[in-house]
Order: C-alpha cells, then sequence, then structure tokens
C-alpha cells in the first residue's frame, strides 16, 4: 500500500471545479512534483493535504489512516510556503524551535535539533539573526530547516523558489535535491516551473484544470507526454506532418525536409533556429560545439528520427 | 544651495508659523505675565504662575486625574479595539466592510453629540446603562457615572476607539496571509497562535494606537467637559475655566503649557521606546 494516497479528490469553489478527481499513489521518500500552469488545481491540492481547505470530495490516507479526520495541526507536515512566511518578530533558532515547542520537544532536545538541522541547510551560523535581516536565500532555508526539524510525515514545498533570482534558484534546487536525499523525507512541490519540476522530482503530476493529465517520472513525461498540453507544458514542440518533435532532436543534414533559416538566436550553450518548411514554421535547438553553423537565410535539410 | 525647493515650502512654513508657532510663543509668554483682579493682565516676567502650578496640589490632583484617566481610556480602547481589529480583518467581504462603517461611523458624528449621547445614556439613577446593568443582576444598586472618573473613561474609550481599531488594522493588513497557517502546521493551536505569531506583531501598532488614543484622552475637551462638568476638572477643561471664567490668562496659559510639555514628553518617550523595540525586528 502507498504511503500517502489521494483519492478522487474534488474541491469545488462555488461552479468551478479547482481539483476534478484527482487520484494519486506516494510511496514512502519519493519526491512528487505537481507541476501546471496558474489557476490548475496543484496549489489547492496541497492546501488540502495541508488541511487548510476542505475537499468537496474524496479521501486522503496517509499510511492507511484518514488524513482528513486529522486536524491540520496535528497532520505532522512540514510546509515551505511561497512567502516562507517566517515569524518576523523572532530569531531563526526560534522559527525553527517553534514547532518543537508545539511538541513539547525538552529545551536541551529542542537546541540540539535546531542547531543539526540549520547545520544541514547551512546557516549554521545565523542562528541569532532576525529573517529581515537575511537574503532571500538565506530565508528560504529557514523556512526549509523549519519544515523540516520536525521530522515531519511529508514535506509540503509550495512554490519554494519562485521569489528568487535564476541562479540562487538553479543552486537551491541542487541543494533541495541533496537534502531531500539525506533525510529522505517524502516530499510534495508544487510548481509552474517545469525545469524546476523535472529537476527535482522522481515522479511529475502534469496537471490542467483540475485533472492529472499525466503521472509518471520526468523523463518518460518529457519523452512520452500523454497529451499535447503536457508535451507543450514540459517544453518547446514542433508538430511536423503530423508527429510531435523536440526542437533538440532535430539536426541538420545532408537530405531531408527542406526549408530555409527565418532566424537564428545564439543562447551561450546553444543555438535556436526558426524554420521555414513546406510543413510549416519548425523550431531546431542545437548544441553549440563551436563548429559553424547555417546562417539566416540559408537552405537546409532537417533531419530526425520518429518518436515510438 | 538650491533655493527652489524653500521657495516653495515657504507658503506652506508661513501658514504654520502664523496659526502654529506665533500663538504658541504668545501662550508661553503669556504664562510668565503677571495678573489681578483688578488690575488685568501685566506683561511683566514673573515665575508666580508656574510657582503655583507646580507647588498647589490643587494642580497636582488636576493633572494625575487627567493622566489616569488618560491611561485607563487607553487600557480600554486596547483591549476592545484590538480584538475588535482581529475580528473585523477575519470577517467576510459584505460584513466586513459593514462592520468597518459601524466602528469608524462614529467619527463623523460631532464629538459633542456623541458624548451627549452617553450623558443622557448616563444620567441620574434611572439611566439606560445603570437599568441594563441592574437587570442583567451585573449590580444591585446604580453606579454613578455622570460626574465621575469612571463614566470619563467609558465615555471617551468610545470615542477615541476608532483610532485604536484604525492602528491595529494597518498592522494587521501587514501580516503575511499565510502566517497562522505557517504556526498551525507547526500544531500550534487558534490560542497559542493569536498569543506567539499574531500579538506579537501586532504590537507596534497596538503601541501607536495607545500613544494616539492616549494623547487625545489627555488633550480631550467636549467629553470631560460634559461628562465630568465644572465638579471634576481635567487639565484641558481647567485651563477654558482659568481663561474664561476666572479671566486669568496667565494662569490658563500655565496650564495649558504644561499639559502640552507633559504631553510631547509622555508622546515622544513612548514612541522613541516602541522605535527602538520594534526596529531590529520590523524596520
Amino acid at each position: 500500500m502507498a504511503f500517502l494516497t489521494l483519492e478522487k479528490l474534488t474541491k469545488k469553489f462555488g461552479t468551478h471545479l479547482a481539483v476534478d478527481g484527482l487520484s494519486l499513489d506516494v510511496e514512502k521518500g519519493e519526491f512528487i512534483a505537481l507541476l501546471g500552469p496558474s489557476g490548475c488545481g496543484k496549489t489547492t491540492t496541497l492546501q488540502m493535504i495541508a488541511g487548510f481547505v476542505e475537499p468537496t470530495a474524496g479521501a486522503i490516507r496517509l499510511e492507511g489512516r484518514d488524513l482528513l479526520a486529522t486536524k491540520p495541526a496535528k497532520r505532522g507536515l512540514g510546509i515551505v510556503f511561497q512567502s516562507y512566511a517566517l515569524f518576523p518578530h523572532m530569531t531563526v533558532a526560534g522559527n525553527v524551535a517553534f514547532g518543537l515547542e508545539m511538541q513539547g520537544v525538552a529545551p536541551a532536545e529542542r537546541t540540539k535539533r535546531v542547531a543539526e538541522t540549520l547545520d544541514l541547510v547551512g546557516l549554521g551560523a545565523f542562528s541569532g539573526r532576525f529573517p529581515r535581516q537575511m537574503s532571500g536565500g538565506q530565508q528560504q532555508r529557514v523556512a526549509l530547516a523549519r519544515a523540516l526539524v520536525i521530522r515531519p510525515n511529508i514535506l509540503l514545498l509550495d512554490e519554494p523558489l519562485s521569489n528568487l533570482d535564476a541562479k540562487l534558484r538553479e543552486e537551491m534546487q541542487i541543494e533541495l535535491r541533496q537534502i531531500q536525499r539525506t533525510v529522505g523525507t517524502t516530499t510534495i512541490l508544487v510548481t509552474h516551473d517545469q525545469a524546476e519540476a523535472m529537476a527535482l522530482s522522481d515522479r511529475i503530476v502534469v496537471m490542467n484544470q483540475g485533472r492529472a493529465e499525466q503521472i509518471g517520472p520526468p523523463h518518460e513525461a518529457y519523452e512520452r507526454p500523454a497529451t499535447p498540453f503536457v508535451a507543450n507544458f514540459l517544453g518547446k514542440t514542433n508538430l511536423v506532418n503530423g508527429s510531435t518533435v523536440r526542437p533538440e532532436k532535430i539536426s541538420f543534414g545532408p537530405s531531408g525536409l527542406a526549408g530555409k533559416v527565418r532566424t537564428r538566436i545564439f543562447q551561450g550553450n546553444h543555438w535556436l533556429y526558426q524554420i521555414d518548411t513546406d510543413g510549416g514554421l519548425v523550431t531546431v535547438i542545437r548544441q553549440n560545439t563551436g563548429e559553424a553553423m547555417p546562417v539566416e537565410g540559408a537552405a537546409v535539410h532537417l533531419v530526425w528520427t520518429a518518436t515510438p | 544651495m538650491r533655493v527652489a525647493p524653500y521657495l516653495l515650502s515657504l507658503p506652506a512654513l508661513l501658514l504654520f508659523a502664523g496659526v502654529v508657532i506665533v500663538p504658541l510663543v504668545m501662550t508661553v509668554l503669556l504664562s510668565f505675565h503677571d495678573w489681578g483682579q483688578y488690575k488685568g493682565i501685566e506683561p511683566v516676567f514673573v515665575l508666580k504662575n508656574w510657582q503655583e502650578v507646580l507647588s498647589d496640589s490643587y494642580f497636582h490632583e488636576m493633572f494625575w486625574r487627567t493622566f489616569r484617566i488618560a491611561f485607563f481610556v487607553t487600557l480600554l480602547a486596547a483591549m476592545f479595539g484590538a480584538p475588535e481589529a482581529y475580528i473585523l480583518n477575519r470577517m467576510k467581504s459584505p460584513w466586513r466592510g459593514l462592520f468597518l462603517l459601524v466602528i469608524l461611523g462614529p467619527l463623523l458624528i460631532s464629538v459633542v453629540a456623541r458624548t451627549l449621547g452617553w450623558a443622557l445614556l448616563f444620567g441620574g439613577n434611572s439611566g439606560l446603562v445603570n437599568k441594563a446593568l441592574i437587570s442583567m443582576g451585573l449590580i444591585s444598586a446604580p453606579l454613578p457615572f455622570m460626574f465621575t472618573e469612571t463614566g470619563m473613561v467609558v465615555a471617551l474609550a468610545h470615542v477615541l476607539m476608532p483610532y485604536m481599531v484604525l492602528a491595529v488594522w494597518a498592522a494587521l493588513q501587514r501580516l503575511d496571509p499565510q502566517i497562522e497557517n505557517a504556526a498551525v502546521a507547526l500544531g500550534a493551536g487558534p490560542f497559542t497562535v493569536l498569543r506567539r505569531i499574531v500579538l506579537p506583531q501586532v504590537m507596534p501598532g497596538i503601541l501607536s494606537g495607545a500613544i494616539i488614543v492616549f494623547a487625545l484622552a489627555a488633550s480631550a475637551f467636549a467629553t470631560p467637559a460634559i461628562i465630568g462638568g465644572r465638579r471634576l476638572k481635567v487639565a484641558s477643561t481647567l485651563a477654558y475655566d482659568e481663561f474664561l471664567n476666572t479671566l486669568n490668562w496667565p494662569l490658563g496659559a500655565a496650564v495649558a503649557v504644561l499639559l502640552l510639555v507633559a504631553l510631547i514628553a509622555v508622546v515622544v518617550g513612548a514612541s522613541r521606546l516602541v522605535e527602538r523595540r520594534y526596529a531590529q525586528v520590523f524596520g
């Protein structure tokens, strides 16, 4: 039996179906990403697991127990909010210790676990600071430490990296993944960023209009999207002669689909081409290997191997 | 040096000087003039009025009462205003606007009219408030409200409540909307969330509201004049009486200036304290 089970989970706001019969099995220690555009129901799903929103229908089971019968304060979940929602009037140590205090952990043990967790997120030296004296990335780590220190059943991450700049976000992705592997906590990430979802998770749930369009490992969802929506949401796609092809799978060859380079954009590690062909406009991504590439206006031939 | 900014602010500065600084300086000067029953005001420099105000226990009692009333009004306003603002903040859309109007509406009505309303409710032994309290079994004999400090505190607290509600409301608006959920998820019960998470964060709002309410209560005139009458005077009604009844303007001026100085000291001291206490946390 799965560790966490969502059974036909449904939430209606008035007449609007925010989540429409979502079913999902999560294994212990798994990292799941709920991915989708805003309004797809991913955040509502997270809030139902957390207990801040009551489902209209369906069930949530944790190790077989009915989670909906448990009050939010007793669910024992660690949550990292998009805004971090740190307690501004408490120090970093105070923030992290709060959950332990609520659990009635003895002061000595509390101090020890707070120090351990702050070390885990690399903030050992910052325990006396107040949140507003720290950078966004550091606040994010405090929020993570605060959620992890209570040794939660499940770690819920609500767009945790969306307030960070691109470079820092990438660093935090790697770190988040490492920390999750270290502590082994079952994690559910809500995000609209497909790169983030693919980088972090074991399985992706691509959501659209309250429904799961595809549930599977990132690579599988990317290579074999179940629906056009999934294909488009997970990356750029071309529809050539009725088949879907990823731009990076197309290369230039001596023969093949004939076309003419309309635009070419240099993006450092790769070139982005737009090619006019008889089958319509085709986007091509080529790795920058340092070799000379076709220029704008050049006649080219496109080749690719069809995906099964 | 650039002249334009100074020139542009000149009209406002002139107006400020004309209607605030000049009368204030004149009042301060007036407090050093002499006065006699038959000779009137003599523009000389004497310390007589100040000696009288500072040494006579009659004035001590008056000032002590003024600040005691202001303190209890502030306490009452905080005790009722802060929860009121919190409840208001949690209300849903149509009700929130309606109740905000109910709370702030009194600001649209003259203080005199509102206080006269309280006088009607308090009035005599058969006043509505006493009748209600007796019928609820809370008291057995009517409480004296008119011409008492209790009555003044109740009426002033009501009159000044909106300022407290607004100050706390503003602080609540700055709260992270997820912060209560964050505390709940960590295992905190509703009371703990209020005490440990919400209250400390709105404390600056409560304190700044308290400073406003205290200053307005200590300098209030209409409400003490109507509820307290001539029997129970506070600093502002005392100054008024010295000016318009005894006609001892210099003494009245000394009372008024002393009230102003004392209030400035309290308000500046309190806000300094608040700022220092919360600078690190809220900035």
